[in-house]
């Protein structure tokens, strides 16, 4: 049998209490959402954890709710239950958009939005909706604004031990989301999420640098004024951004611009 | 080195074997039930011809833990049909020609059967998008595209309504 993963103990806690107590217990243990990011890492070594803290049967983590002013959504939803989901579709129609293209339909099965927004991974969909819409990341201990979430190539503000519980949302119709993805892994190569607030713009980009990101010049351009016109003069620097056997920075940077352009004209359609 | 015991339901059938944590659901099914008709072609997530159905939905085998599925109900591609009695997709296969090295076949056809399931299977283009995470290197889409359209538009394909 070829197996590159290192051996590691397996756990199936019932609650969030017995899970949080295991990942604290353990230095290196690690939370099992779906494993479509976490599984892939451990095979190319990326990650030693020595267990793993499979959170599946938690009912906690679960579920979708849709208020007049916010959607909350379970860390153990499925991509494939928020694609169809019809109160998400009606309340955050972008953020159903995203996750019916999340890598493919069997990904979509097992893959779960708590997992996506831990991992941090820069070719990840979900932390460009959690900081577009400028989400609340609820912990087993404490709310987290997305702002101070993702902190970093896949680093992100959670303490050992931490569990993402869920995620809210709050409601903003004029979001548009546009990726250029690999066509065969399906991870982000640049994308960019768009959302028009009663006062400004939140304008973000993933894929493209080590972290997910906010884009400050680009929020003033289109707080100004919300149309593709606005980034007639604009041009993406290549510094900072990331190089490698699928894109280069300079295109990564080119990408910027047009998946902007491309998102903006989804937000303008809703 | 820890072994768990994973109890599974594979194509009807209970299956319990003592595996590390760290097995693949792809390695339980082929080296510990001997089922073989999962394929593993890149180990990476992204060909799907490990693709099976855990608990009625389509996953990619290689991307699963065996303890992850514990409890679960898994049908492969052996349970699907018989060399006497193909499953209807497979039967459409085989009329327009959809396979060539069969290497990806089974994934193929498993993923084709989860299409219709969630009635995705409307025209070209979508079925095209839903087979997105399956890879043929003999590049023999059309009669794969084909056969899955052909599959949903004459079988007795219950048709659902549309859930990813």
């Amino acid at each position: 049998m070829s197996n590159a993963m290192v051996d590691f103990d397996y756990a199936r806690p019932k609650s969030v209490r017995e899970a949080v107590a295991l990942l604290t217990n353990e230095p290196e243990a690690m939370a099992l959402a779906g494993g479509q990011s976490l599984i892939p890492t451990l095979k190319q070594r990326l990650a030693r954890p020595t267990l793993l803290v499979d959170v599946q049967d938690i009912d906690e983590m679960r579920g979708i709710a849709v208020s007049d002013t916010h959607v909350v959504v379970g860390a153990m939803t499925r991509h494939a239950e928020v694609a169809v989901d019809a109160h998400i579709a009606e309340a955050l129609p972008a953020l159903a958009h995203m996750a019916h293209g999340i890598a493919h339909p069997q990904v979509r099965h097992m893959g779960t939005m708590g997992g996506s927004v831990a991992h941090n991974d820069p070719g990840a969909d979900y932390p460009a909706a959690v900081l577009g819409l400028g989400a609340t990341i609820h912990t087993d201990r404490r709310r987290i604004a997305a702002d101070a979430f993702f902190t970093g190539l896949f680093a992100t503000a959670l303490e050992p031990g931490e569990l993402v519980l869920r995620i809210e949302y709050p409601r903003h119709h004029r979001s548009g989301y546009c990726k250029i993805a690999h066509p065969a892994s399906g991870l982000v190569n640049t994308g960019a999420w768009v959302t028009r607030l009663d006062d400004g713009v939140r304008v973000v980009i993933n894929g493209a640098a080590p972290c997910v990101f906010r884009h400050q010049e680009l929020e003033r351009l289109l707080a100004a004024r919300f149309d593709p016109a606005s980034l007639d003069g604009f041009r993406q620097p290549s510094e900072g951004l990331n190089a490698d056997m699928h894109a280069s920075a300079e295109y990564r940077a080119q990408l910027v611009t047009v998946t902007v352009k491309r998102a903006l004209a989804m937000a303008l359609s809703h | 080195m820890t072994t768990v015991n994973v109890s599974l339901t594979v194509n009807n059938e209970p299956q319990s074997h003592a595996v590390e944590p760290r097995t693949l659901l792809v390695h339980y099914l082929r080296d510990h039930c001997r089922l073989t008709g999962s394929h593993v072609g890149c180990d990476t997530t992204q060909c799907g011809c490990c693709t099976v159905h855990l608990n009625g939905e389509a996953v990619k085998s290689c991307t699963v833990l065996a303890v992850q599925a514990e409890g679960g109900d898994v049908t492969t591609i052996e349970g699907i049909g018989s060399v006497e009695r193909l499953h209807p997709l497979q039967e459409a296969f085989r009329r327009h020609h959809a396979l060539q090295c069969g290497f990806c076949t089974p994934g193929m056809v498993m993923q084709g059967i989860d299409i219709v399931r969630r009635g995705c299977a409307s025209d070209e283009r979508t079925v095209r998008h839903e087979l997105e995470g399956n890879l043929c290197r003999c590049t023999g889409y059309q009669g794969i595209v084909d056969a899955i359209l052909d599959y949903a538009q004459s079988s007795a394909a219950p048709a659902r309504s549309r859930r990813e």
